[in-house]
């Protein structure tokens, strides 16, 4: 083993950060529909919990309105408040 | 006028004709209220995501209008009287949603008659 290689006690961590992007600006959405539950499930969990905008990188002005849109979803059964599985 | 864009749970325990019935009455109500209904949609007998009033599926309507907004009270006081009526949503409808609308509404007819044609 050479003496002047450099090694670490702990490996470093080599990680690609992939740029989070907020889909509804890359994609030019202005409207959440809370009647397409096949979308909104991509911005929910398995329990049908709303995952936060750091997980998913939509930005602040359009978390809102996802918030909103799965809320009305929920309240016309179109999304279940609690699930399990759902993904 | 705003526009304002209703969906509705009727109970599965009616049949089909009378389902179509109650809409019809209620794009009645919209248009006696001083409304004008724009768009009516049907999307069927459904399965819930949860069991309301202890039923586990519904029919689905999705109503479309234009009304003054005092009128609106006064159709939800309806539906809510209404037995037929399992839940209900009224959404006042921005600028954004309306351009929504317009292009669901296209959607589903280029994807209509591309199926009738197949």
């Amino acid at each position: 083993m050479a003496q002047n290689d450099i090694r670490y006690l702990t490996p470093i961590n080599i990680e690609i950060k992939k740029e989070k992007y907020c889909r509804f600006k890359k994609s030019g959405m202005k409207f959440v529909d809370y009647k397409d539950a096949n979308f909104l499930l991509k911005l929910v969990n398995e329990q049908g919990k709303i995952l936060p905008r750091r997980i998913t990188g939509t930005s602040q002005k359009f978390q809102g309105r996802v918030n909103k849109a799965i809320k009305r979803a929920r309240h016309i059964a179109v999304l279940p408040y609690v699930g399990d599985m759902l993904r | 006028m705003n526009s304002y864009e209703t969906v509705f749970i009727l109970t599965p325990v009616l049949s089909e004709d009378q389902a179509k019935e109650a809409v019809q009455k209620f794009e009645g109500d919209v248009s006696s209220l001083g409304g004008k209904v724009k768009h009516t949609e049907s999307w069927g007998l459904r399965k819930l995501a949860y069991p309301i009033q202890k039923k586990s599926t519904g029919f689905y309507f999705l109503l479309e209008f234009e009304a003054p907004g005092a009128a609106i009270a006064e159709l939800e006081v309806n539906y809510k009287r209404d037995e037929r009526i399992m839940r209900f949503l009224t959404v006042r409808m921005d600028a954004d949603h309306l351009v929504w609308a317009e292009t669901r509404r296209s959607k589903m007819k280029s994807a209509k008659s591309a199926k009738a044609e197949a």
